[in-house]
C-alpha cells in the first residue's frame, strides 16, 4: 500500500504529515512533529503511558494506524498548558506529589482530563476506572487519584466563579482562556 | 513551607540540636513541572538523523552448546546494515562489579560457544529501521547441542549437579569459601541449652522490576570521534567505565548523558544495552538505538533474586532466642551481576536486628540456568527480611507469646555486641516497636512499656 497525505487537528491547529499504513498516530506525534510528551512503554495497548485524546476520547495512540484517523482532533499533553501556566490537572499532580519518575504521567494526565472533561464531580471510583489503562510503577496510585479529585474540585471551584469557560467549551473551542484559579507560584508551594 | 506532620524528636534530643527546617516539610520535586508538561526528555525522546536500531537474536534453550552461527539470512533483509558476533567485541568478558574487585569475569557480552540461558544474546543486527532490525535478527540461525540444565539452587549445589560455570564451581567464592559466613559464639552449645528449637524454611520467586520505561540508550557519535550516549542507566559511571573496558577504549572517548529514568528500581543498574549500541554506532559510523521490547523487559532483563532460607533458632520458654542458624541460597541465575554484592549484604543484614548469643551463617550465591539476577530495591536484605519476620511470628505462634513482645524481648540495644563484632549503637527497635503498637492499640504490659533501646533489662 502506497503512503498518504494525513491531516489532524493536534491540539487544535492542522497538521499534515505523509504516512505509511503502519505508521502509528504515537509515531507520527513523536517522530514527525517532535511531541514526545506521550511516551512508548510497551507498543501494545498495555501500559497507557502513549495516551492522547481522539476527538476528545483518551486513546492508546501505540494501536492506532494513524491513517485511520484523518481528519481527527488529537490532543496531547503538550497542548494543556498556557505557556508557563498549568492547567488544573497538571497543578494538581505538582501539588500533590502524583509523580515520581514522570514516565506514566503524560498518559496518566490524558486519561485524567478526558474524565474530568465528561464528569466534572468524579466519585473514587470513577477516577480508578478512569486510569485503570495506566501503568505507574512508582507512586502506587493514590497521590494520583488524590490529584485528580483536587484537579476536578479546582476545576468546580473556578466555574462557579466564572473565571474561565467549562471545560468542555475550552476543549471545543480551543481559544478559551486556560486558568489557574489558585494564583499559586508555579515552585515552591508547598502541598496541603 | 508547611509541615506535613511534625515529628517527634524526643528520643534523639542530645542528638538533634539544629533547627530542621526542612525535614518535616513538603518540599515541590524540581523535575514535577517537567513531568507534568511532557517536556522532561527521557532518552528515546532524542531522534537523531540517521538512527539505525539494534535488535537481538536471542537463546532458545536454557543451556547448550552452539554448534553454528548463520547470519547470511540476517544480511539478506533489506535496511540490514550489519550483524555484530562476539568475535566483534574487541574485550567480550565482564562482570560489572569488577570496577570494586569482584571477579572473575564471568558474562560474555554476546553468546561464544555456550548459552547458560534462554534469552541470552547470541547476534546483534543492525539496521535503517526498527522493523528490519526485528526481521534480520529474527533470520538468524543457531544450530544447539542441548546441555542438562540446572534451575534450583540446591540442585546446583548438590554432589554430582552439572558445573555450568567456567570457573569450575555453581557459586561464587567468596575468598576461597563457598559461601559468605558469619560465626559467632557456639550455635550447636547454643541448640543444646534452648529449651526448643524452631525450625522454618522459606523461598521467593524471581521479581521483574517492570519498568513503564523499557531499558534502553542512543549512542551518538560526535565529530571529535567520541561517542555521546544518552542512557536509562541508573549508574552512569559504572557504565561509562565497563562499556569503556568492553569497547577497549580510553573512558574519556565515551560521555553519558542520563538522570532521567522512567522506573529503575534497581533493574537499570545493569551494563547491557550501552556497549552493543556503542559497538553498533562505531561500526556503522551513524547513531544507533537500542531498546529493549516490552517482552525482553519482562523475560531477559535481571530480576530481584529467588531465594531459599532456612532458619533454626535455639528458644527459651520465655522466649529468648539463645541460637540462630541461617542458611540462604541467592538464584544469582546465569551471571554474577551484581548479585555476589546481593549475597554480602544478605550476610550482612542476618540475624536480624536481635541480639543473639550464637549465631552461624552460610549465605550462597549460586549459579543456574535461570534469567540473571542482579540489583533491586533493597536487593539481598527485602528477602531475607521477609524470612526473618516471617520466622519470628512462627516462633511466636510456636510459644504461644504475643509477637510484638518476643521482638522487644529479644531487641537489640546500645552496646550489644552484634553477630557481625560490632557493637550496635542508634538502636530504635524498641521504640519504634512501642510507637507501632500504640498506633494499633496493642496492649503492652508495663515491663515492655518501660523498655529502651537504651539498656537492656536482666534476664
Amino acid at each position: 500500500m502506497p503512503s498518504t497525505i494525513v491531516t489532524l487537528k493536534l491540539n487544535g491547529t492542522e497538521r499534515e504529515l505523509i504516512a505509511r499504513p503502519s505508521t502509528t498516530l504515537l509515531s507520527a506525534l513523536r517522530d514527525t512533529f517532535g511531541l514526545t510528551g506521550a511516551k512508548r512503554g510497551c507498543a501494545q495497548g498495555g501500559c497507557g503511558s502513549c495516551t492522547v485524546l481522539l476527538d476528545g476520547r483518551p486513546a492508546v495512540s501505540c494501536l492506532i494506524p494513524v491513517v485511520t484517523v484523518d481528519g481527527c482532533a488529537v490532543e496531547t499533553v503538550e497542548g494543556l498548558a498556557d505557556g508557563d501556566r498549568l492547567d488544573d490537572v497538571q497543578q494538581a499532580f505538582v501539588d500533590h506529589f502524583a509523580t515520581q519518575c514522570g514516565f506514566c504521567t503524560p498518559g496518566m494526565i490524558m486519561s485524567a482530563t478526558a474524565l474530568l472533561n465528561r464528569e466534572p464531580a468524579p466519585t473514587r471510583q470513577d477516577v480508578t476506572e478512569a486510569i485503570c489503562g495506566n501503568v505507574c510503577r512508582c507512586t502506587g496510585y493514590e497521590p494520583i487519584v488524590t490529584a485528580v479529585l483536587s484537579a476536578a474540585e479546582s476545576r468546580r471551584d473556578g466555574a462557579a466563579e466564572g473565571r474561565h469557560d467549562s471545560a468542555a467549551e475550552r476543549r471545543h473551542d480551543g481559544a478559551g482562556e486556560r486558568h489557574r484559579d489558585a494564583a499559586a507560584p508555579l515552585s515552591g508551594k508547598a502541598a496541603g | 513551607m508547611g509541615r506535613l506532620t511534625p515529628i517527634d524528636t524526643t528520643y534523639f534530643k542530645d542528638e538533634r540540636a539544629g533547627d530542621f527546617t526542612v525535614i518535616g516539610s513538603a518540599v515541590q520535586r524540581s523535575d514535577a513541572r517537567g513531568h507534568v508538561t511532557g517536556r522532561t526528555l527521557f532518552f528515546e525522546d532524542l531522534t537523531p538523523p540517521g538512527l539505525t536500531h539494534v535488535k537481538i537474536h536471542r537463546s532458545t534453550r536454557h543451556h547448550a552448546r552452539i554448534d553454528r552461527v548463520d547470519v547470511s539470512g540476517a544480511l539478506e533483509v533489506p535496511g540490514v546494515l550489519r550483524v555484530i558476533t562476539h568475535e566483534d567485541v574487541p574485550n567480550n568478558w565482564y562482570v560489572v562489579l569488577r570496577l570494586i574487585g569482584v571477579g572473575p569475569d564471568d558474562e560474555p557480552v554476546l553468546a561464544e560457544d555456550r548459552v547458560l540461558y534462554r534469552g541470552e544474546p547470541i547476534v546483534a543486527v543492525v539496521a535503517e529501521t526498527e522493523e528490519a532490525a526485528r526481521e534480520g535478527a529474527a533470520r538468524v540461525v543457531v544450530d544447539y547441542t542441548d546441555l542438562p540444565a540446572v534451575l534450583d539452587v540446591e540442585a546446583a549445589l548438590a554432589d554430582g549437579a552439572p558445573i555450568i560455570k567456567q570457573a569450575g564451581t555453581n557459586h561464587f567464592v567468596y575468598e576461597g569459601h563457598p559461601c559468605r559466613r558469619i560465626r559467632f559464639g557456639d550455635v550447636e552449645r547454643g541448640f543444646a541449652e534452648a529449651d526448643r528449637i524452631i525450625e522454618g524454611r522459606y523461598s521467593s520467586s524471581p521479581i521483574e522490576h517492570a519498568p513503564v520505561e523499557p531499558t534502553g540508550c542512543i549512542v551518538v557519535p560526535q565529530g571529535d570521534g567520541r561517542l555521546r550516549i544518552h542512557s536509562n542507566t541508573q549508574a552512569a559511571f559504572f557504565t561509562l567505565d565497563n562499556t569503556a573496558l568492553i569497547l577497549g577504549v580510553p573512558p574519556t572517548s565515551l560521555r553519558v548523558v542520563g538522570g532521567t529514568v522512567g522506573g529503575g528500581f534497581g533493574g537499570k543498574v545493569d551494563v547491557i544495552v550501552e556497549p552493543l549500541a556503542c559497538l553498533a554506532a562505531m561500526l556503522t559510523g551513524r547513531p544507533a538505538k537500542y531498546v529493549y521490547s516490552r517482552a525482553e523487559e519482562m523475560q531477559v532483563s535481571s530480576t530481584r533474586a529467588a531465594e531459599h532460607i532456612h532458619i533454626k533458632d535455639g528458644v527459651m520458654d520465655d522466649g529468648r532466642i539463645v541460637a540462630r542458624q541461617v542458611t540462604l541460597y541467592v538464584d544469582a541465575g546465569a551471571y554474577s551481576r551484581h548479585s555476589p554484592y546481593g549475597t554480602t549484604k544478605a550476610a550482612a543484614h542476618m540475624p536480624g536486628p536481635y541480639t543473639i548469643p550464637n549465631v552461624h551463617v552460610d549465605c550462597y550465591c549460586v549459579y543456574t540456568n535461570r534469567t540473571p539476577s542482579s540489583a533491586m530495591r533493597g536487593f539481598g536484605v527485602t528477602i531475607g527480611d521477609f524470612a526473618l519476620e516471617s520466622h519470628m511470628d512462627h516462633v511466636a505462634r510456636e510459644l504461644g507469646m504475643d509477637p510484638l513482645r518476643l521482638r522487644l524481648k529479644n531487641a537489640y540495644r546500645d552496646g550489644d555486641m552484634k553477630a557481625h563484632r560490632k557493637i550496635a549503637s542508634g538502636t530504635a527497635l524498641v521504640e519504634v516497636i512501642q510507637s507501632a503498637a500504640d498506633l494499633v492499640g496493642h496492649d503492652l504490659p508495663p515491663e515492655y512499656r518501660a523498655m529502651s533501646s537504651a539498656e537492656r533489662p536482666e534476664g
